[in-house]
């Protein structure tokens, strides 16, 4: 029987076979389906495409072993143009599917690619649920705050007060933080990424591969049909470092450029918040903040998961939770080793003859 | 040695009726075990509310357990009980209409308090207001008599000795019955353990009903029913839950791969859950699902692994897989949908059975999305049909509904065990390699080029080199699997997976008229075999002739199904239903198929289906 040591962090790629030592570097070409890629002309999904072909070699897995299920949506799309193994299937079932193939194979590793309506309105059940398990695979969600392949809804992660084609009067709905509900849901990876910053997000892939259990990267990504601009003021140079505020392990959090740059503070077990540098010095105001995404108590990651606003006054970016727990699908399959190790190994036609017979026959000569 | 007489019987219906919280199915189920272990062929009927404990002594909350036991081959649970036992005023109130004139009764009467008769509108006692005098009542003081039995047992309440009293029941009438109450022995062991006073209370309670018949004059004679004459071999008593589970780890056990299940509790199907979870010894993985949807995602994503994906479900269940059926058509995947049916529509009758999902499994779905579909007919055959299930999912790529019912479920019968080595191969294989060559010469693999013979297309696993492909619920390329949007081709593919569904090898479809001169076909399907087997012996006996077949193979249709209706005057299709089976025949071949239809939740009578086929042989006469 195989178990999980707790305390030591094991790859979520383990038990996926590697390509050996001396075999030639895989190439993003080879991870290039041959199929035509069909989103419109300045999506964010040809920036995450071209970051996550030009990734996966650095894996060194062997390319037949790695899968990607997907939902439905644009983003749902991912699948058919790497040339992995690929289930492109139903409206927010994807993490369900996957929940069934990476618990009955454990030799794979295991992808989902969904987007905010996919993970989080039609299939925002499975997607909790998966969170929770804790199965080993990584969960890329696309938030375009929009629904794009039916041409312009709002949706779950939409602003409110936003005017698409179905809240012409602007929606009244209060939108989901798609990392806030996963911290909910305790799940033991979660980050957020910008589709532009192809340096931190390949970090975060990477990252997120390595995590054994469910990990939830959330990526901002543009819609420039329905609701381009979405994340511009987090794109422009001379906004992004008064918003953007990047997490880093063991780092005090900070927003803004040097000699501007203001540091999040706590007073007591209480609300954080941004103050002047200088300010924070005194600790008067409060005890300065250090990013711990280990922590085994999820509440600080949640906090610093509220500092984002609609506004997108401060918005954090980067790993909020990294911290280790027995997986699922290990425990599934531990269960079903120790029975069959406990019995003497795999059964055999005698095992099954006994098992048909019960405990209670009678014969009929 | 008793003085008392025993009469030979050639077969006996019992029906034990109580609270919920009175035992009655576990009372049912040993006394079952222990006809079994004599020989009998057998049948049951549970028959249980929803509620897990309604209102003590109230209507809804009766519990009921029918079981027919004879010396020759027995076919149904049996109409009506030669003999009641009636826990409390409400189950005889609720069971009493079934239970023919000159039957025999036995009734608690520590139970029939005034109370307990103005809970179910007795205003006066049925016991002696001359409301039983047609019948052959005992009465006993079943809870005292159990508690005065157990007076020695100091360290238990009161509560947990009259909890004894359905032993002290079942102890009655194996004495009654002649049944030996060593196998009930040997459960109350193992059963009870743990709790050394309470398992010495219930074996006191046993042996203190089975003395109170010998002893007691109110009971003249004992009743012997000789083992039934049944083919060589070993047998066991299974249910329907337990021989499905069993079909399902044999046919993995057979295909040589992993069985994977995913599902969501739902009654009455969560059993074959539980039978499964506790089989991890052979390999079998179990997963409980969030939802139903995500039950039968889990397998399908198993099967796309390269496992046999099950899930198991009833009705509603059912109708929210719907989506993720359609998707494993789309994808020509294996995959097994086990429906358990029950009343409906919406949460209907959870515990009662019913036909009613035969269209739903057949159309219930977007598009033109067809399914095979299997029905057992009997509990044992549920082993079979399960296997079947399998063979046609792996060898087409396709998934499967079995429907099965809540009758089937939970009844139970005699099953010859099959000895391994026979049971069928149903070895798959994965591709391995590519299948074509593109423009340029290069091997390269085609996920949707088909077998010629079963236009199965190739099941190619993750993890094997060289294979890597796309696959998803947009339509698909014929042989490339490509996305296509192509009119001819989806015009193509639409009719190519019709075309294998109506390919698939199902065998012929036999007609059972031992005189050869029927010219009334009786056709069933599912567990209405039992029934109509039953009804058309009944009609037999009485010198007349009416044919009777059973499809199992619901799509495709026996290819000579047609042939077969066509060759008599007159169809009688009995479901439990209105009127399904009979709709698809009357569009598929133009046959004049009448209808007979009940959805009381309860399986046909017998006599009900006697009469039907009486009157149909008259009016043709």
């Amino acid at each position: 029987m195989t178990t999980i040591d707790v305390g030591m962090p094991v790859s979520g790629l383990r038990s996926v076979p590697h390509l050996p030592q001396e075999a030639a570097k895989q190439t993003k070409r080879e991870f290039t389906s041959d199929q035509e890629v069909r989103w419109c002309p300045g999506c964010g999904d040809y920036v995450i495409l071209a970051a996550v072909q030009a990734f996966l070699p650095e894996l060194g897995l062997k390319r037949e072993n790695i899968v990607f299920v997907s939902g439905i949506g644009c983003s749902s799309r991912f699948p058919y143009y790497l040339d992995t193994y690929g289930l492109h299937s139903i409206h927010g079932r994807a993490p369900a599917i996957a929940t069934g193939l990476a618990t009955s194979r454990e030799d794979l590793s295991v992808w989902v690619v969904t987007g905010d309506g996919d993970a989080l309105s039609i299939g925002g059940n499975h997607l909790i649920h998966a969170l929770r398990r804790n199965v080993n695979m990584t969960i890329l969600l696309f938030n375009n705050q929009i629904y794009g392949l039916t041409k312009g809804q709002y949706s779950p992660t939409s602003r409110v007060g936003q005017v698409t084609k179905s809240t012409p009067a602007g929606s009244v709905d209060y939108p989901f933080n798609p990392v806030s509900l996963a911290l909910g849901a305790e799940a033991t990876f979660v980050a957020r990424a910008m589709e532009s910053d192809r340096a931190e997000l390949t970090t975060i892939l990477k990252a997120a591969a390595e995590h054994r259990g469910t990990a939830l990267v959330e990526i901002y990504q543009n819609c420039p049909i329905f609701n381009d601009g979405a994340f511009e003021v987090l794109k422009d140079r001379s906004q992004q470092e008064a918003r953007i505020v990047r997490l880093r392990s063991g780092e005090h959090v900070t927003v803004g450029a040097e000699g501007d740059r203001k540091v999040l503070v706590r007073k007591g077990s209480g609300v954080m918040k941004f103050i002047p540098e200088a300010e924070a010095a005194t600790g008067e105001s409060g005890a300065v903040v250090a990013h711990d995404p280990t922590l085994d108590d999820p509440s600080q990651a949640f906090q610093l998961s509220r500092l984002d606003t609609p506004e997108m006054t401060h918005v954090p970016m980067g790993i909020f939770r990294q911290v280790s727990r027995p997986t699922y699908d290990d425990l599934v399959r531990d269960q079903v080793r120790a029975a069959v190790d406990t019995a003497g190994g795999p059964a055999g036609d005698a095992e099954l003859g006994e098992l048909l017979r019960g405990r209670d026959t009678w014969t009929v000569e | 040695m008793s003085s008392k007489t025993v009469q030979a019987l050639d077969r006996v219906v019992i029906r034990f009726a109580g609270d919920s919280g009175d035992g009655m199915q576990l009372t049912g189920d040993r006394f079952t075990s222990d006809t079994a272990a004599l020989g009998n062929d057998l049948s049951t009927l549970p028959n249980f509310p929803a509620e897990i404990r309604a209102p003590q002594g109230t209507l809804p909350g009766v519990s009921s357990f029918q079981l027919h036991f004879a010396d020759h081959d027995v076919l149904t649970p049996g109409d009506a009980p030669d003999v009641l036992v009636a826990m409390n005023p409400a189950a005889l109130k609720a069971n009493l209409g079934d239970v023919p004139r000159g039957a025999t009764i036995i009734v608690n009467t520590d139970e029939f308090t005034s109370r307990n008769l103005a809970k179910v509108g007795y205003t006066t006692n049925p016991v002696d207001d001359g409301t039983l005098e047609s019948f052959h009542v005992h009465p006993v003081a079943l809870t005292s008599i159990t508690v005065e039995a157990l007076a020695g047992f100091d360290g238990l309440t009161r509560k947990e000795k009259e909890r004894a009293k359905n032993m002290f029941a079942l102890g009655l009438l194996s004495w009654m019955y002649t049944r030996p109450t060593t196998g009930t022995e040997a459960f109350l062991t193992k059963k009870f353990g743990a709790r050394p006073d309470i398992l010495a209370a219930n074996l006191a309670a046993l042996r203190a009903g089975w003395n109170y018949g010998e002893t007691t004059e109110d009971f003249a004679s004992s009743f012997v029913v000789a083992p039934a004459k049944m083919p060589p071999g070993t047998y066991r008593n299974v249910t329907g839950n337990t021989a499905l589970a069993l079909g399902l780890v044999a046919a993995a056990h057979r295909a040589s791969l992993p069985l994977v299940l995913g599902s969501y509790p739902i009654t009455p199907a969560s059993d074959i859950l539980h039978a499964l979870a506790a089989l991890k010894r052979h390999g079998v993985t179990t997963l409980q699902a969030e939802d139903e949807i995500a039950g039968i995602g889990i397998a399908l994503g198993a099967s796309f692994g390269g496992a046999i994906g099950v899930t198991t479900t009833s009705g509603p269940g059912v109708a929210l897989k719907s989506e993720t059926i359609g998707l494993a058509v789309s994808l020509e995947l294996p995959l097994i949908i086990v429906d358990v049916q029950r009343g409906g529509p919406s949460t209907g009758l959870p515990t009662k059975t019913e036909q009613a999902d035969l269209l739903q499994a057949m159309f219930g779905r977007n598009g033109e999305s067809p399914v095979p579909i299997i029905a057992p007919r009997t509990p044992a055959d549920c082993f079979s049909a399960a296997m079947d299930a399998v063979r046609i999912a792996t060898t087409y790529r396709t998934p499967v509904f079995l429907l099965s019912d809540g009758y089937l479920a939970n009844g139970s019968e005699p099953w010859s065990v099959p000895s391994v080595e026979e049971l069928p191969d149903l070895h798959v294989a994965f591709a391995s390699e590519p299948n074509a060559t593109d423009p340029k010469g290069e091997p390269v693999f085609h996920p949707f080029l088909r077998d010629e013979e079963t236009l199965a297309r190739p099941w190619a696993v993750p993890g094997t080199p060289g294979l890597e492909h796309r696959i998803g619920g947009i339509e698909k390329a014929d042989v490339t699997g490509n996305i296509s949007y192509d009119p001819d081709n989806h015009d193509l593919m639409t009719r190519l997976r019709q075309a294998k569904i109506d390919g698939i090898s199902v065998p012929h479809l036999e007609v059972d008229d031992p005189a050869g001169d029927a010219r009334v076909l009786v056709l069933g399907w599912g567990s209405t075999y039992g029934p109509i087997a039953a009804a058309t012996r009944v009609v037999r006996n009485s010198g007349r002739s009416v044919a009777r077949a059973h499809l199992r193979h619901l799509n495709p249709f026996p290819a000579n199904l047609g042939d077969v209706l066509r060759s008599y005057d007159r169809v009688v299709v009995p479901e439990m239903n209105l009127g399904q089976l009979a709709m698809l025949l009357r569009a598929e071949f133009l046959v004049d198929a009448r209808s007979h239809t009940s959805v009381r939740g309860l399986p046909f009578s017998t006599v009900e289906l006697a009469d039907v086929i009486s009157t149909t042989l008259e009016e043709l006469s």
